[in-house]
């Protein structure tokens, strides 16, 4: 697994640094530059760090401080069904931290972390705007609304059902090929 | 910047007008169905998407022609997805439907634009005066709000400016460009518009302020960057109306003298993102923003600036740091950002609210604007009610309406029969009032007098299941973790107020915690440079002045009077009503913390058990035989039979 990781990130790497050509060198674009490589990339690796901070001209620290300051900003690749727990206020008086819980009981990961065969992560976030059908968890693209313990459960055996179909159909594909 | 000489504004925009006006009438007279979804972030998430895959698909099938039209969000949360059909071929007038999901648009697409039979069991009802079915006005949801930001949201499309053009939009421009700078900012003062950040600071004060201020290239800011976790009114302006947003931007570059604009919107924001983008684009494109406007003299562009989210970049100071890179840290004031902002700029910030109420002030007057509201509060304020009411979403009210009024008649008061226990307002910066206070009126300075503030405009109410120390401590967690750890006090105050709330919640409070929640407020308030940290304390300082038993029974008794607290509630099962046999319960819990009993009824396993409640929402309601009580001394035990079910 790591090996498939590191090969990836050095292929992001080399895409950040053909990108960064496109900013001009100055203080001010630190933010967009990094926004830009976590919509490309859905995360800031490391190593990308020292990349940026040698092309503005600044120290590494500068842009790792930035980095860390903003809530925007992730430093682990995500789940391929990234999990977004929403914590606004609506949901948290309808008990979105349970909901949080379950996910990470279920998963035997904490917030912010990834199952190890990439298959999930768990985010908390602030607030999506749908607090009218709180608690409330987004999967992927999907708002998933009046949250339920018992909905948490179904929720991921869905997605596992969806991908165990999507293996079978795909080894009948190769088979019949 | 020399005065406009001729009549050319106007000229040049009642040509776009025109064009407007054309393309509306020929949507207006179209013979065909009409069909409106509120396609903003909230009906997307409530499957806006899908609906308006069902009924394309349902057209396609039956071979209609109808015309989908996606508009903003009218700010009706609980109802969504909102769909609006006007079939004219029927006789009805435009419809109301809620709660839209694919299955009931299908449904409508057959009998409402096929057959012309609106369904009237499903409707909410016309949006205009007719004398066959209910109108939506005579629902006081509807009726007694007065919209002046929001008039058009949920009306028009975002991203057509014809759309908006049609509407009026733009007018106050065109004829603004006309008049002195001056008399722009002569009008917003005597309006006495002040600004919807927050603060409540007079927004002509700021603009006279900015345009006297020295220095070359002025910049205007529209503040976006709304982070309480709660508030959403920002983002459904931007989302449903980005047009009324940038015509205010205009209008203040030109009142005081700017030629550049940022509008800094949160990154979590996507859909605004993309929409304020493409209003820019087309602004430009008509020549409402870039050289020359409207063939004046004036200059003016805007850029758009994503944040990354950080609560404390909603302070001017701090919001300029990270345009420029940094991390958001605010700046000791003075020098304030209209003498020194961006780069050494002269930078005036507004927010979205009060940029988007200058357009109607300069269309229709100060004297008409001040007409709405109160007298210290001139204008509309706009809440996201949320929490234990009927009628959750946003609201515009003319300031000095009371709180009762809004909660309970306009968005329908406390479901479930329960009962009213407080209002959080203002977020993570305001304090919660108890029933005492829900005949304040709703105005800049009455809130502060109660203890809270009019802040973003995040109010949730809470009915008598919440526990208000559980509620401090949510909004301790946020504020500690969103203190950028400039100030010693705001950096470990607020974390020792966390720490010291948790003890409370989680049992293990002390006698003095309550004294030193007092006191340690005080230092953090007096301590700090910005406002986050001068009102972080005030959610624990407005429960303990209002809620000073329930801090009491959490120490003393070790009990959470609303059994919200999980470290100090217990789930029991009663043996009494709950049935032999039955295991909905069991189906449920998450833990496998539920047992059958020698009787062979259940039992909750303390040890295991999580206290999320399924149990109780699982067991039928004619047992109704899960139990919740605090303190945790309260559960009988149930004793846990050794081995496995014995054989029968």
């Amino acid at each position: 697994m790591d090996d498939v990781l590191q090969a990836e990130e050095e292929a992001i790497l080399s895409n950040v640094r053909s990108r960064l050509a496109l900013f001009e060198k100055d203080r001010s674009r630190l933010i967009p530059i990094l926004q830009m490589i976590q919509e490309t990339h859905a995360y800031l690796p490391a190593a990308a760090f020292g990349i940026v901070a040698d092309f503005l001209g600044i120290s590494e620290c500068d842009v790792y401080g930035v980095a860390t300051f903003y809530n925007q900003f992730r430093f682990n690749p995500p789940g391929r069904n990234p999990i977004k727990v929403c914590l606004g206020t609506a949901c948290h008086v309808r008990g979105g931290d349970i909901i949080l819980e379950n996910f990470e009981r279920r998963l035997e990961i904490s917030e912010g972390e990834t199952t190890r065969d990439r298959e999930f992560s768990i985010e908390r976030v602030a607030c999506v705007g749908c607090c009218a059908i709180a608690p409330v968890a987004v999967i992927g693209e999907t708002v998933h609304g009046s949250m339920a313990p018992s909905k948490v459960e179904s929720l991921i055996l869905r997605v596992q059902l969806e991908k165990e179909r999507e293996e079978r159909s795909q080894a009948k594909n190769e088979s019949t090929q | 910047m020399s005065p406009p000489s001729s009549a050319s504004p106007e000229t040049h925009y009642l040509r776009i007008r025109r064009e407007a006006d054309t393309r509306r009438k020929s949507f207006v007279e179209l013979t065909e169905p009409r069909i409106h979804i509120g396609m903003a972030t909230c009906g997307i998430a409530s499957g806006a998407l899908e609906t308006k895959k069902a009924f394309e698909e349902a057209l396609a099938e039956r071979r209609l022609s109808a015309r989908i039209h996606s508009v903003g969000c009218i700010g009706h949360c609980y109802a969504e997805p909102i769909v609006v059909i006007d079939n004219p071929a029927s006789g009805f007038p435009p419809i109301l439907y809620p709660e839209t999901h694919p299955g009931k648009a299908k449904m409508l697409a057959k009998f409402f634009v096929e057959e012309g039979d609106p369904r009237l069991e499903h409707i909410l009802g016309a949006t205009e005066p007719n004398d066959m079915i209910p109108v939506i006005t005579d629902y006081p949801r509807f009726n007694m709000e007065t919209r002046v930001v929001m008039a058009k949201c949920g009306k028009i499309d975002p991203e057509d400016i014809y759309d908006y053009i049609a509407e009026g939009g733009y007018a106050a421009l065109a004829k603004s460009l006309q008049e002195p700078a001056a008399r722009i900012i002569d009008e917003v003062v005597s309006s006495g518009l002040r600004g919807r950040g927050g603060a409540g600071f007079p927004t002509g004060r700021k603009w006279e302020l900015a345009a006297g201020a020295g220095g070359e290239s002025k910049l205007v800011i529209c503040n976006a960057d709304e982070g309480d976790p709660g508030a959403y009114m920002d983002r459904t302006i931007l989302e449903s109306n980005p047009h009324q947003v940038v015509e205010g931007m205009i209008l203040c570059g030109y009142a005081v003298g700017a030629e550049n604009a940022i509008v800094y919107v949160r990154a979590e924001y996507p859909l605004a993102v993309k929409l304020v983008t493409r209003a820019i684009e087309q602004a430009r494109k008509l020549g409402l923003l870039g050289k020359q406007i409207l063939g004046s003299p004036f200059d003016f562009d805007i850029q758009v600036f994503q944040g990354s989210g950080a609560f404390v970049c909603g302070e001017e100071t701090a919001l300029i740091q990270s345009i420029e890179g940094n991390r958001g840290m605010p700046l000791h004031r003075p020098p304030f950002p209209v003498q020194m902002g961006l780069n050494g700029r002269p930078t005036i910030i507004n927010n979205v609210k009060t940029l988007a109420t200058i357009s109607p002030i300069l269309e229709n007057g100060a004297d008409w604007f001040r007409g709405i509201g109160t007298e210290q509060s001139p204008g509309t304020a706009i809440f996201s009610v949320v929490g234990n009411v009927v009628h959750p979403g946003l609201v515009e009210i003319p300031m000095g309406v009371t709180l009762r009024t809004l909660i309970f008649d306009i968005c329908g008061g406390i479901p479930n029969q329960k009962k009213f226990k407080a209002v959080q307002i203002g977020g993570p910066s305001g304090g919660c009032l108890p029933e005492e206070f829900l005949d304040t009126p709703i105005d800049f300075d009455s809130l502060i007098e109660a203890g809270a503030m009019m802040g973003s405009g995040g109010m949730v109410v809470m009915d008598e299941d919440a526990c208000l120390v559980d509620v401090s401590r949510y909004f301790l967690e946020f504020t500690q973790n969103e203190s950028c750890g400039k100030c010693t006090f705001c950096r470990i105050g607020t974390h020792h107020l966390l720490t010291i709330l948790e003890r409370l919640t989680q049992g293990e409070g002390r006698p003095e915690d309550i004294e030193l929640l007092q006191t340690l407020s005080q230092d953090i308030k007096n301590g700090s440079l910005c406002g986050l940290g001068k009102t972080a304390p005030n959610p624990v300082l407005t429960s303990l002045q209002y809620f000073m038993d329930e801090y009491e029974a959490h120490i003393t008794e070790k009990k959470c009077p609303a059994c919200m607290c999980r470290s100090l509630t217990a789930f029991y099962i009663d043996l009494d009503t709950c049935a032999i046999g039955c295991e909905a319960c069991v189906a449920v819990c998450p833990t496998d913390a539920i047992f059958t009993t020698s009787t062979r009824k259940k039992g909750v396993d303390l040890v295991r058990c999580v206290k999320c409640g399924e149990c109780m929402v699982a067991c039928p309601p004619e047992y109704d035989a899960v139990r919740r009580v605090s303190p945790l001394g309260l559960a009988p035990a149930v004793e846990k039979p050794k081995e496995t079910p014995r054989k029968e």
